[in-house]
């Protein structure tokens, strides 16, 4: 039992500590960890889910928008871009807000074929960062699981 | 220990995102303060007891016990919002002779110089730029403590009261805190005038003529 804790607790360390290394994740998201306790034991698994469901509109509304070729509302796209950039910051979420700043200079400059290229690459970030903040909640819950304590990560 | 941490802040914050919101009560709740968030300037605006169609000056200019019905002791609000910006709900709430002592608190996700400057020059407390951090809640205390201060200092206590109870309450300026409130309680009615000495009264002047020069319904707001 012992030995399981320690593996598990071992790869959750690992896996944090990666995610922050390869940029999927930036200081914020730590910050986000500082607020969850006993009041709030699942803060940051809603906070995420929150943030993945804002992305799904969001990216929704913008390839809409982007659909009326010829007849593109840039400032909706604009106004889109705004919201999603400010929520993966306040997340954490370091290459989906890169990408959304990337997004907003094709949008400002009303650069079509940036725009379409750029909202794809979101796309593909965000529903990578899912799955991996996904595997990280498994490893969570399993350290819990197996009467572990989900050790603090230090990066 | 004090009259402020036997009930906590009340922070009633602004955001029409409801991402936004969740983040910045959170945040708050783990400062220990209490939290309302509103969606809208408007219902901000109703929330506070201040009616949102009503123009009349005379009828902002009535005492704050008959208009509000929660006690506030600072609002910290969104800048980009639609409808009533957090800039307009900061000049709204400083017009107001019954609100303009709450603390106002703008956050924005743009560092842009410009705002920030003519928010802070229409009398909000500080501006923070999103995401909102933990440490920069700390920030917030001391503009609250302020108000708490007013609301005791309206009370109808004795004057000894006050001033005993007060040493053990930590404060930025120990003694000129103190002394402060026997000069409101001097001014609204002047019976009390003699119980104080006339070094105090002094020291209560110098304070005064230091404070910052902008609207407020109690001149004795210190500057702290």
């Amino acid at each position: 039992m012992d030995t399981l804790i320690a593996q598990l607790q071992r790869q959750f360390r690992d896996y944090t500590i990666s995610l922050y290394h390869q940029g999927f994740l930036d200081d914020q998201f730590t910050e986000l960890k500082k607020l969850q306790d006993e009041c709030s034991p699942d803060f940051v698994a809603e906070v995420v889910t929150l943030f993945f469901e804002d992305c799904e509109k969001l990216i929704s509304n913008m390839a809409r928008a982007l659909d009326q070729a010829g007849n593109v509302d840039f400032k909706l796209v604009g106004s889109s871009v705004h919201q999603l950039k400010g929520s993966s910051s306040s997340v954490g979420a370091k290459r989906v807000k890169g990408l959304c700043i990337t997004l907003k200079e094709c949008c400002d400059s009303q650069n079509y074929e940036g725009c379409v290229r750029c909202l794809q690459q979101v796309d593909i970030e965000y529903k990578t960062l899912k799955a991996k903040l996904q595997d990280l909640f498994n490893l969570e819950q399993q350290i819990v699981q197996a009467g572990g304590r989900i050790p603090q990560v230090d990066i | 220990m004090g009259v402020e941490t036997e009930s906590k802040f009340h922070v009633l914050a602004v955001d029409d995102s409801l991402f936004d919101r969740k983040m910045i009560e959170r945040l708050l709740q783990k400062s220990s303060c209490q939290v309302t968030t509103v969606d809208s300037g408007s219902k901000a605006l109703e929330f506070l007891g201040l009616r949102v169609d009503d123009n009349d000056p005379n009828a902002l200019s009535t005492s704050p016990q008959i208009h509000q019905e929660v006690e506030i002791n600072l609002i910290i609000t969104d800048y980009c919002m639609p409808g009533m910006t957090g800039y307009d709900l900061l000049k709204k709430v400083k017009e107001s002779a019954a609100f303009r002592s709450i603390p106002v608190v703008i956050m924005s996700s743009e560092n842009v110089p410009a705002r920030i400057s003519r928010c802070l020059e229409e009398g909000a407390e500080e501006f923070f730029l999103k995401p909102v951090k933990l440490a920069d809640l700390t920030k917030l205390k001391p503009h609250m403590m302020k108000t708490k201060l007013k609301k005791e200092s309206e009370k109808p206590v004795a004057i000894e009261e006050i001033v005993v109870s007060k040493p053990e309450i930590e404060k930025e300026e120990d003694s000129s805190v103190i002394e402060i409130l026997p000069l409101h309680q001097e001014l609204e009615s002047e019976q009390l005038e003699p119980m104080l000495s006339s070094n105090k009264r002094k020291a209560m002047e110098e304070v005064i003529s230091t404070d910052r020069s902008r609207p407020k319904y109690n001149d004795i707001t210190t500057s702290v």
